[in-house]
């Protein structure tokens, strides 16, 4: 009899029933609240002085890597690239800010030309290092330099934060995602 | 007797399809958590592994109730903030981690036990992670 209970309770225990994840939700991690995208100042590929207040009005998809980066930033620039392309005339209201990592190889001018390869709508943005280790730790973004054979690279956080026309740190996509799931939540920002 | 009751929970447990109650596996900073590390206290507020399952248990939740922000899993967060990170491809994931020792955070997300016997696999698993 005891057996027989226990095989009940089993039974009931799977049958839990299982609850479906909302339809049109955001694929990458939200924060709840969001905070604002702390401010910064640093030189831009455009030659002009680039802060976030710029972009107010429209979706940021902010990263953080550099010119020299053959592993990640290829792959991450490549996509948010697709992503633009695929959104098409609403692509006018997403900007692209790239924060480099390495400020001692890239010159706004060498990263205009990296950025040029993807999008030339892409923006870039370097300064001193003092100044770039601060807005990486506003942001929470890890950069170790590394040396490799006779120069070096560097080890940095991958993600990419997703900004709302307000300016509001909303979501933050892990690195791996495709064009398809960038898409999927600019056009849940776009929309609000 | 004895090999029809050994069979009816085996029957049960490779039959029936697994499911949770939330898809959330949730992990939270305690308040007071900043305080207790300054005291030079080692607090380990995430597991080095963490398991999900696509369509059971497949989105991380994140919670900081410290006073101060806190780098907790792959993001910075701020007091009082939560963060949710869902997963849809069953793969091994590592994040940057300031938490841990090591410096990174494994994610392993289990593809959904489809079969008979992919869910025995799958619950087996479960008992002896709890282990």
């Amino acid at each position: 009899m005891k057996i027989l209970h226990s095989i009940a309770t089993l039974l009931l225990t799977c049958m839990v029933t299982a609850s479906v994840a909302a339809p049109g939700a955001f694929k990458s991690g939200v924060f709840d609240p969001p905070r604002q995208a702390p401010e910064f100042s640093l030189q831009g590929t455009d030659g002009q002085t680039l802060n976030l207040n710029r972009y107010h009005g429209k979706v940021v998809l902010l990263a953080f890597g550099y010119s020299s980066c053959t592993a990640v930033c290829p792959v991450t620039l490549h996509t948010f690239a697709l992503a633009m392309r695929k959104l098409g005339p609403a692509a006018a209201a997403v900007q692209v800010v790239y924060v480099t990592v390495d400020p001692e190889r890239d010159t706004p001018a060498r990263l205009k030309q990296f950025l040029a390869n993807f999008d030339p709508t892409f923006i870039g943005g370097t300064g001193t290092a003092q100044q770039l280790e601060q807005v990486r730790k506003d942001y929470g973004v890890n950069a170790k330099k590394i040396p490799y054979e006779k120069t070096y690279v560097y080890d940095h956080s991958s993600f990419t934060y997703l900004l709302d026309r307000s300016g509001r740190i909303r979501t933050l996509m892990p690195y791996g995602h495709n064009a398809d799931d960038f898409v999927n939540d600019l056009n849940m920002l776009l929309r609000e | 007797m004895l090999a029809v009751l050994l069979a009816a929970p085996l029957g049960a447990i490779s039959l029936i399809p697994i499911s949770a109650p939330s898809h959330e596996q949730v992990f939270e900073i305690p308040k007071g958590t900043w305080a207790r590390h300054m005291a030079g206290e080692k607090i380990e507020t995430l597991p080095d592994h963490i398991y999900l399952t696509v369509g059971v248990r497949d989105v991380l939740v994140l919670k900081n109730r410290d006073d101060v922000p806190q780098t907790f899993g792959p993001t910075l967060m701020m007091p009082g903030q939560n963060f949710s990170l869902p997963f849809e491809q069953a793969a091994e994931y590592q994040f940057a981690c300031t938490a841990h020792a090591s410096g990174q955070m494994t994610i392993v997300v289990d593809p959904y036990p489809a079969t008979p016997w992919a869910r025995i696999s799958w619950r087996a698993r479960q008992l002896l992670r709890t282990l």
